[in-house]
């Protein structure tokens, strides 16, 4: 496992100790906290995508769902917020038990699956007749519990643990026996892999941090509304960010979220109005010219990217 | 070698439907412990479907698979590598993103049975000498050629420690230095006490290894014995001669 211990030194720790440090040098909090979730949601892209070759469409089903768990603990239990997270990560792991079956289907078919999977967690917590449990479509307020700072901390402690999530499965035989079920499953069982068991902990994994990534946001935005937890440019983007770094490894969602991310920034500041076609152009080039992200510049040259 | 007289394996009245098509059509067969049992017949008899079914790939429609004294049809495979059942494919089917060396890791890391701590499995760099992968060991998969390929699919097997190993044209495509090679490991393998079943096409290949046959026909067995004495079984001769591996 001395690779486990590098990538955890040179990958990880620098990773948190900069988003750490960065509000103390840069004031832009909000963005900082959307960093770091985002950096959470394409790793666990990453998981699910990367290591077992599910694309998960709607996986901001998981996000919303964790945030709306958060908010009904606090609403209906003045809960203290870290529990309400944990909470908001239980119950997205409750949703993911719920659709395994989805894990039956393949390719494009469950991707499809689970974005109308997602679409309707969706209209079941936005529907008026939840009013009493979920405010309905009328959104949330949680000014109890507003605590910014702390929210932007516990994020990056989620995101410590979803990046060492990656780093187990990069070094580990079970990740390396997830890879295996993803190239050939038969093959997979083959070598005495159980593979229904192992997509069933990948999905639940990225399930996991994908819920206490949303009810970290719950906690940090305080005021949301249904369309704003369960929108799919969370998904969107995640994915994205992950395909474009390179999945599969520990930096390639990092990379992607860090470049990607920026530029979207950088342009939604400076030229909003060329933003859209900078940006679909940049996906496109990727999609034609790098499938397999960035990080297979390196690969290709033989060189090895954690 | 004198092999245990006990079956390992035991086939009977096996069936197998795709539709209204019978793959297999009440085949019945055993093999014992440290024997090579060729599995011929024309294309389409139903040879690689039986080992689907003897590896848990499909589960049978009728009939039972029988290993070890107990009845083993319609179980997941990753439980039967675990019982002492492993295979290659006609098709190799290796991890083709992963190294060579990744490739057989899973098999080792997952492939061992349950509560047999006892035997050590097989060293790494023991399976990749032994099958001439050493200096692709750190290669994708995906470079290998088919030959290498199908060495590697073996190592994935043997990683599991098997006691019943079912090669489906394993030889097919080797050149003939390759053949003599595969035919001595395959014979070393079968000394240690493995049952090997051999699907192969290449008659020379069949009649240097084998103990006995069993000649497939629309996927009932029509022949059981010595190749030797199948060449000179009408029925044997008949089915193979419209067949495009007729001697
Ligand atoms: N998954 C499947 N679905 C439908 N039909 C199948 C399937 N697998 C096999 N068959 C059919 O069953 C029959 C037996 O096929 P099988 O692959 O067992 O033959 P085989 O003896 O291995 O032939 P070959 O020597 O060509 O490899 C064939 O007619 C084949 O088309
Ligand atoms: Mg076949």
């Amino acid at each position: 496992m001395r690779d486990a211990s590098k990538h955890l030194l040179f990958i990880l720790a620098p990773l948190v100790v900069v988003f750490a440090l960065l509000p103390g040098a840069y004031q832009n909090h909000l963005l900082l906290f959307n960093f770091v979730i985002f950096l959470i949601l394409a790793q666990g892209v990453n998981i699910i995508y990367g290591f077992t070759g599910y694309l998960p469409f709607g996986y901001v089903g998981f996000f919303g769902a964790g945030a709306y768990g958060f908010a009904v603990m606090v609403m209906h239990l003045q809960t203290p917020a870290l529990l309400a997270v944990l909470v908001g990560g239980l119950v997205a792991v409750a949703l993911g038990l719920l659709l395994t079956p989805l894990l039956r289907l393949s390719g494009a078919y469950f991707a499809i699956a689970n974005l109308a999977a997602s679409l309707a967690v969706l209209h079941f917590v936005a529907n008026p007749a939840l009013e009493g449990i979920t405010k309905g479509p009328y959104g949330v307020s949680l000014t109890g519990t507003f605590n910014p700072t702390n929210a932007y901390y516990a994020a990056i402690a989620v995101l410590a643990l979803t990046v060492g999530g990656v780093v187990y499965l990069k070094n580990s035989p079970f990740g390396l026996a997830l890879q295996a079920v993803r190239e050939d499953s038969v093959s997979a069982s083959m070598a005495g892999v159980n593979i229904v068991k192992m997509r069933v902990i990948a999905w639940l994994g990225s399930a996991l941090v994908a819920g206490l990534a949303g009810g970290i946001y719950a906690w940090y935005v305080s005021v949301f509304y249904p369309d704003n937890v369960f929108s799919s440019e969370f998904s969107i983007f995640a994915i994205v960010f992950a395909l474009f770094g390179g999945v599969a490894t520990i930096t390639g969602p990092i990379v992607g979220v860090l470049i990607l991310y920026g530029i979207y920034n950088l342009i939604g500041f400076t030229t909003p109005q060329y933003f859209q076609l900078i940006y679909g152009l940049l996906i496109m080039g990727l999609v034609l010219f790098l499938p397999a992200g960035l990080v297979s510049l390196a690969t290709r040259r033989g060189w090895h990217v954690p | 070698m004198s092999p245990d007289k006990s079956p390992i394996l035991k086939v009977s009245k096996l069936v197998k439907r795709f539709g209204g098509f019978y793959a297999l059509d009440g085949l019945s067969f055993h093999v014992v412990p440290g024997e090579i049992l060729g599995l011929v017949g024309p294309n389409g008899s139903g040879k690689t479907t039986s080992i689907n079914v003897i590896s848990g790939l499909y589960g049978p429609d009728g009939g039972e698979v029988v290993f070890d004294g107990a009845s083993i049809g319609g179980a997941a495979s990753h439980k039967l590598v675990h019982r002492g059942i492993n295979r290659t494919f006609q098709v190799p089917k290796p991890f083709l993103s992963l190294t060579v060396r990744q490739n057989i890791q899973v098999a080792l890391a997952y492939g061992q049975a349950a509560g047999d701590a006892a035997a050590a499995p097989p060293s790494m760099a023991q399976l990749l000498e032994e099958y001439r992968l050493k200096e692709v060991a750190d290669r994708p998969a995906a470079d290998l050629n088919s030959a290498q390929q199908k060495m590697l699919d073996l190592t994935r097997a043997l990683a599991t420690r098997p006691r019943l190993l079912l090669l489906d044209e394993l030889a097919a495509g080797l050149n003939p230095a390759e053949l003599d090679w595969i035919a001595g490991r395959i014979k070393a393998l079968a000394a240690t006490g493995m049952a090997i079943i051999v699907v192969e096409h290449l008659m020379g290949f069949i009649e240097q290894i084998t103990d006995r046959v069993i000649v497939l026909n629309a996927g009932k067995e029509i022949f059981e014995g010595t190749l030797a004495t199948a060449v000179h079984e009408p029925q044997v001769i008949e089915v193979f001669l419209g067949g495009e591996h007729a001697h």
